[in-house]
């Protein structure tokens, strides 16, 4: 009888694949007959209709502001008259390098320290306690500072200038926290009876790692990709003294490459006119990360019917 | 216990990672401790807590240097926000796994991931255009803590929530039967099951979701009026850590500039001292 | 589990589905990369001598970058890069030799003559407030008494009975430190309401409060006021606020955009006041007549070369 938490029952009643956990049957003793039900209910409700509200509030407006801009020009222009017309292609094609970057950077040495803090080091152990302090503490170091020290570091001592690769890594430093917390979040999940099992099997903990432990820990790196990346796109103050303010279309990762949200900041705080573009440019933005979540979502979702399938 | 290779040259490269990692954050201690010593010893520790106000571009030898107003103002908006996004965002994610009819959990699910993407700088921008008028007509001036505090709390909802959410996901599938086995009521299983249970999910959703809320520098700075004073109401204008550095690093020379350090500086300690007593805190608590 | 045997000891050993699907955005992901890296060889392989870089003060900024990019066209293979951070980062980069000329939004303080300005647009700066506010002026000692705080309501200079947001700019910018040394004010005497940032941040506070008063760049306040947004430029000692006075002198206050290099520079011959070079040639070309409109559509003044 498969263990129900195995990735045969997961994937046949189709639970992981949207994220949510199962649907529950609750008791009978229904929810809204009793003072705590009621309220609770009332107030999970209203949670999620001022949630709601806000998003389409601030959607809307963005929307109906920045609409007017959206055409096949200005994804394919460059910019004219400091971004009042033209385009934002060279933009959005820095964003997407300085995103990749950041993740090629992140990914691997968070999910490597993921697995370290989750796997190989007991919970209690001073090594583990400091890392994972130092993670909070990264997580709340100001973005200003955080492209002040990007520019000392990245593009002064190392040399590399005002770049993509600069903005890039340093992205990476800010990323690496909620992607690793995530990622261990989601590798603790994964039941003790896999391990033991394999122990047993005599299979070498690599192995166990890489074929069993982290396909089934997937969901939860990509909840952290996932907010990663978002953190990453609505980045502005680290950006600006990393990867610059040039809105050329960039040739290389050493070119310097001003993103999306750094456009969207000049445009409505710094250029007198620029408030429409940079509407579009935020709709664009929004857009973008829609995108980029539904396909992250939709691969992380495939390696797991993967694995359930042949395991 | 290494009964491969293999396996020792994973453990060895994992602490590499781990090193690296823990690397980084001492990095930009230092970096903030180097431009910021000079100032330091110039100014005094003490000018820092007692001088009269902020004024730091007179010089070491004329400047204000009081950083105080400044932290009692980040305190301020940073726990306002924790405050009410903490239960909105785990609400959040209890009515996207337990209440909602499954289509519309995956839809709320994905606004919320959507609203974790939006620039700080286009919060901000709502926050000024909408928001502040509307606070400046109930009671002038307009910018102020409560505005900051709103727009705080709209930026760290989509993180708590969404951990929040991985959280309740990953509980064992045997909770949710034993709890129908059980016959116990939805609201019964979810205060007394599913939180308990997914504390240590919970915790982290709100540590990362408080260093968000005390690292946030753009939307904070148009929003939250930046005179620099102790406030005694919701509706004052106030100046957090962030938002002085970012006002006033990019025309500071000299000991202004390294003062602007020492703000960061500060801010990375309060940091530390959060995490710390947060890791007391938790240690007490359940680690599932 | 069944009869596969998933562990065989090497890595990618079975070709499954899956990998099938992963591979081509593998490979596409890999050429992707090496295409960069190429692109950046061929980059720094380019002319090193034809490149500028310009960082300083995030209002000339746009100016410089929409000047740079008028400049490489007329002279192809050239390449100007305009990074922002602020007129002292402008400065501090110059004198380093992180750039190759440091933008500066205003005149050159006693500490900092060993680099030489060269203006190549003014700038004004105007007192805004709510289109709403029936205020038509106001006197230079109205305004030092609202920003000192000591008139705190709009009925004690002739307008509605409300209680005046001082709005007022962070300290060691350029625009607040002219402001203060036109009106003889000191910046620890003023008690502001709210304080702002950049030009725009100032436009919309104001435009969001009707009892709001502010002081930002002619310009951006010029174009807000006539593209609808609700602000009105008050005149200063009589004179309407307008780009055209600033151009002919009569509007009081105002200010250089310069551009800035060290003295020292090797650039700079003996007795010449523009560095040789590419550097010269992009300060002579900012200067010029042709540029004039570019300068205009900025909503700034140009000199006379």
């Amino acid at each position: 009888m498969p263990d129900s938490n195995s990735p045969e029952a997961r994937s046949k009643d189709g639970l992981d694949l949207s994220g949510l956990s199962a649907r529950p049957q609750f008791g009978a003793a229904s929810a809204l007959t009793t003072i705590p039900g009621l309220l609770l209910a009332t107030a999970v409700w209203s949670v999620a209709a001022i949630v709601s509200g806000l998003f389409l509030w601030i959607i809307a407006d963005i929307v109906v502001q920045g609409l007017p801009s959206l055409s096949w020009t200005f994804l394919t222009e460059s910019p004219r008259n400091a971004g009042r017309e033209g385009g934002i292609a060279p933009i959005i094609v820095s964003t997407l390098l300085v995103l990749g970057v950041a993740i090629v950077a992140a990914v691997p040495l968070g999910v490597g320290t993921a697995v370290l803090l989750a796997e190989v080091t007991q919970t209690e152990n001073w090594f583990a306690r400091l890392v994972r302090r130092s993670l909070d503490v990264l997580a709340g170091v100001p973005s200003i500072v955080f492209g002040l020290f990007g520019n000392a570091f990245f593009c002064i001592t190392l040399g590399l200038g005002f770049s993509i690769l600069s903005g890039g890594l340093t992205l990476a430093c800010m990323v690496l926290p909620i992607l690793i917390r995530a990622t261990e979040e989601g590798i603790r999940a994964v039941p003790r009876e896999y391990r033991s099992g394999a122990a047993a099997l005599g299979i070498s903990r690599t192995m166990t790692l890489w074929r069993l432990v982290l396909p089934a820990a997937v969901p939860g790196i990509v909840v952290g990709l996932v907010l990663g990346i978002g953190r990453a796109l609505a980045e502005t103050a680290a950006l600006i003294f990393t990867s610059g303010y040039v809105d050329r279309m960039p040739g290389s990762l050493f070119d310097s490459g001003r993103v999306l949200s750094v456009h969207i900041f000049d445009l409505s705080m710094n250029v007198a006119g620029g408030d429409q573009q940079a509407y579009g440019a935020a709709l664009i933005l929004i857009l973008m990360l829609l995108v980029i979540n539904i396909i992250v979502s939709y691969v992380g979702q495939r390696y797991l019917r993967h694995t359930a399938s042949t395991s | 216990m290494f009964p491969s290779r293999r396996d020792f040259l994973l453990t060895w490269g994992l602490r590499g990672c781990g090193v690296l990692t823990a690397s980084v954050v001492l990095m930009i201690l230092g970096f903030l401790l180097r431009e910021s010593l000079p100032t330091i010893s110039r100014v005094g520790i003490d000018r820092f807590l007692g001088d009269a106000t902020w004024h730091p571009s007179s010089g070491a030898e004329g400047g204000q240097f009081n950083l105080v107003p400044m932290i009692v103002a980040t305190l301020l908006t940073t726990a306002g926000a924790v405050l009410v996004a903490a239960p909105v965002g785990i609400a959040a994610a209890i009515f996207s796994h337990y209440y909602a009819p499954r289509w519309l959990g995956v839809v709320f699910a994905k606004i919320i991931e959507l609203l974790a993407g939006i620039p700080s700088v286009v919060y901000g921008l709502w926050g000024l255009t909408v928001l502040v008028p509307l606070i400046a007509q109930w009671q002038p001036p307009g910018p102020s803590l409560l505005a900051a505090v709103i727009v705080l709390s709209m930026m760290i909802v989509p993180t708590i929530g969404l951990f929040a959410s991985a959280a309740f996901q990953s509980l064992p599938i045997e909770h949710l039967h034993a709890a129908a086995a059980l016959g116990l009521s939805r609201p019964r299983f979810i205060l007394s099951v599913a939180l308990p249970a997914s504390r240590s999910g919970l915790f982290t959703a709100i540590i990362l979701g408080t260093g968000r809320a005390i690292g946030e520098t753009m939307a904070v700075l148009m929003v939250a009026g930046n005179v620099v004073q102790t406030p005694d109401s919701l509706f004052q204008p106030v100046r957090t850590i962030t938002a002085n550095i970012a006002l006033e690093m990019a025309y500071a020379m000299g000991d202004h500039r390294g003062a602007l350090f020492v703000c960061g500086l500060l801010l990375m300690g309060m940091v530390i001292v959060l995490v710390a007593a947060a890791d007391r805190l938790g240690r007490g608590g359940a680690r599932a | 589990m069944n009869s596969q045997p998933p562990f065989c000891g090497r890595f990618f050993c079975v070709l499954s589905r899956w990998r099938l699907t992963m591979l081509p955005l593998g490979l596409i992901g890999v050429v992707a990369g090496l295409g960069l890296v190429v692109g950046c060889g061929l980059r720094s392989s380019g002319g090193a001598d034809r490149e500028l870089v310009l960082t300083g003060s995030s209002t000339v900024a746009p100016l410089m970058s929409e000047i740079g990019k008028r400049f490489e066209q007329t002279q192809p293979g050239t390449r100007v890069d305009v990074q922002s951070g602020g007129s002292s980062r402008g400065v501090a980069d110059a004198r380093r030799g992180l750039a190759d000329i440091g933008m500066v939004s205003r005149a050159l303080k006693p500490d900092e003559q060993d680099l030489i300005a060269i203006t190549i647009a003014r700038d004004g700066i105007a007192m805004i407030v709510h289109r709403d506010n029936p205020i038509a002026s106001l006197s230079d000692e109205q305004i030092v008494g609202i920003y000192r705080g000591s008139i705190e309501n709009w009925k004690e200079v002739g307008g509605n009975d409300a209680p005046i947001t001082v709005v007022h700019k962070a300290e060691g910018r350029s625009t607040l430190e002219l402001f203060v040394k036109h009106f003889g004010l000191e910046n620890r005497d003023i008690v502001p309401d709210v304080v702002i940032g950049d030009n725009e941040q100032g436009v919309k506070t104001v435009a969001g409060s009707v009892d709001a008063i502010g002081y930002v760049s002619i310009g951006t306040a010029e174009y807000d006021a006539a593209a609808g947004v609700p602000i009105r430029l008050l005149p200063l000692g009589g004179v309407t606020a307008s780009i055209e006075n600033v151009q002919n002198g009569s509007f009081p206050l105002s200010r250089p955009l310069n551009l800035v290099f060290p003295r020292a520079s090797s650039s700079l011959p003996e007795g010449a006041s523009v560095p040789v070079g590419i550097a010269g040639e992009l300060i002579q070309f900012a200067r010029s007549a042709a540029m004039h409109s570019t300068i205009k559509e900025q909503y700034f003044v140009p000199v006379a070369p």
